[in-house]
């Protein structure tokens, strides 16, 4: 299935969590916020939120700022 | 009040006490160790960070708060970047996911030369923010009625700018800062145009209740040396304005008496 991350369209292998996700990308979970089709995802979701074909998701963090 | 007054004199911003009056920023350094370290030697109890897309093809970057600690530090996150109340409301709920923030920093910009806020959306913003149940500190125009505005709709602190972000000019209307201190019941802070120590006790003396800079410390040749001496400006423009300045005179009042000369 075809997935947009943070505006990059990536290929999986359906079915898939978020949190599969994550590992797959080598991503921090508790580092991170996640969007789903503009939805926030909470921590406690991560597992049992599914992914499916066409979802955009984006994966925040914290960076430098004033 | 003692003469430390750090220690027993503290800036409450909705509900929170905090003993360090200056804010700082954590961009435009040259890495996260030096900014780790300024934000050390400037003695700040808070810190603004932004909210950013993870670099996808590169997991393994360094990330903020490798450097500088969530629980050593209060984070505010902030909307650069936002242009209307809907992007920064999205902003900061992903803010709060991260970790739980409620209180944060809004900005608003109209503007991408002078980066000046556009306060009728910063106001819808604030509202919308508010609504969902955040502390919202603001940073604004030096308009005394729009920072009224805003203290009205329930904003914890206001922070005018006291020039354009990154300029580096100091306080330039310190009229207006000081209408807005003298009507304000929340904090005031001065926000963005810092440019060096004396910049940052002027807003104090003026009766700020704290300053919030990024570019004057990050960019100076040493930063965590400047860290240091903005965080003795600030007590020292702190102390200046609990202790009550001189009145002053149009000439001279020798200091020496004049009586018992020989």
């Amino acid at each position: 299935m075809d997935v947009k991350i943070n505006g990059e369209t990536r290929k999986f292998d359906a079915p898939l969590s978020v949190l599969e996700i994550l590992q797959a990308m080598n991503l921090p979970s508790q580092k991170i916020a996640v969007e789903l089709n503009l939805e926030i995802v909470p921590k406690s979701a991560y597992d049992s939120q599914m992914v499916v074909q066409g979802d955009q998701i984006e994966i925040v963090h914290f960076i430098g700022g004033g | 009040m003692s003469v430390d007054n750090t220690k027993d004199d503290f800036m409450t911003i909705a509900g929170r006490q905090f003993s360090s009056r200056l804010i700082v920023g954590t961009g435009k350094y040259v890495d996260y160790a030096e900014n780790a370290a300024a934000a050390e030697a400037a003695g700040a109890e808070i810190v603004t960070v932004a909210v950013r897309r993870v670099n996808l093809s590169d997991p393994s970057a360094p990330m903020l708060v490798d450097y500088i600690d969530p629980k050593k530090y209060t984070f505010l996150p902030n909307t650069a970047g936002c242009f209307t109340g809907e992007d920064a409301v999205r902003t900061l709920r992903l803010a709060r996911e991260v970790g739980g923030w409620s209180l944060v920093k809004l900005e608003v910009l109209g503007d991408e030369k002078t980066l000046y806020p556009n306060m009728p959306e910063t106001l819808r913003s604030a509202e919308l923010l508010i609504k969902e149940g955040f502390d919202v500190m603001v940073y604004c125009s030096d308009d005394p009625i729009m920072a009224k505005q805003l203290e009205d709709i329930g904003c914890c602190a206001i922070m005018p700018l006291a020039a354009p972000i990154g300029s580096g000019l100091g306080v330039q209307n310190p009229i207006n800062i000081r209408m807005i201190i003298e009507q304000s019941s929340v904090p005031v802070l001065v926000d963005a145009g810092v440019g060096t120590a004396s910049d940052a006790a002027i807003a104090m003396e003026l009766g700020c209740d704290g300053v919030l800079m990024n570019t004057a410390i990050a960019e100076a040749k040493n930063p965590v040396l400047m860290a240091e001496a903005m965080r003795h400006a600030v007590i020292a423009g702190r102390q200046a304005y609990v202790a009550g300045r001189m009145p002053k005179r149009q000439y001279a009042d020798p200091s020496s008496p004049l009586a018992g000369l020989i």
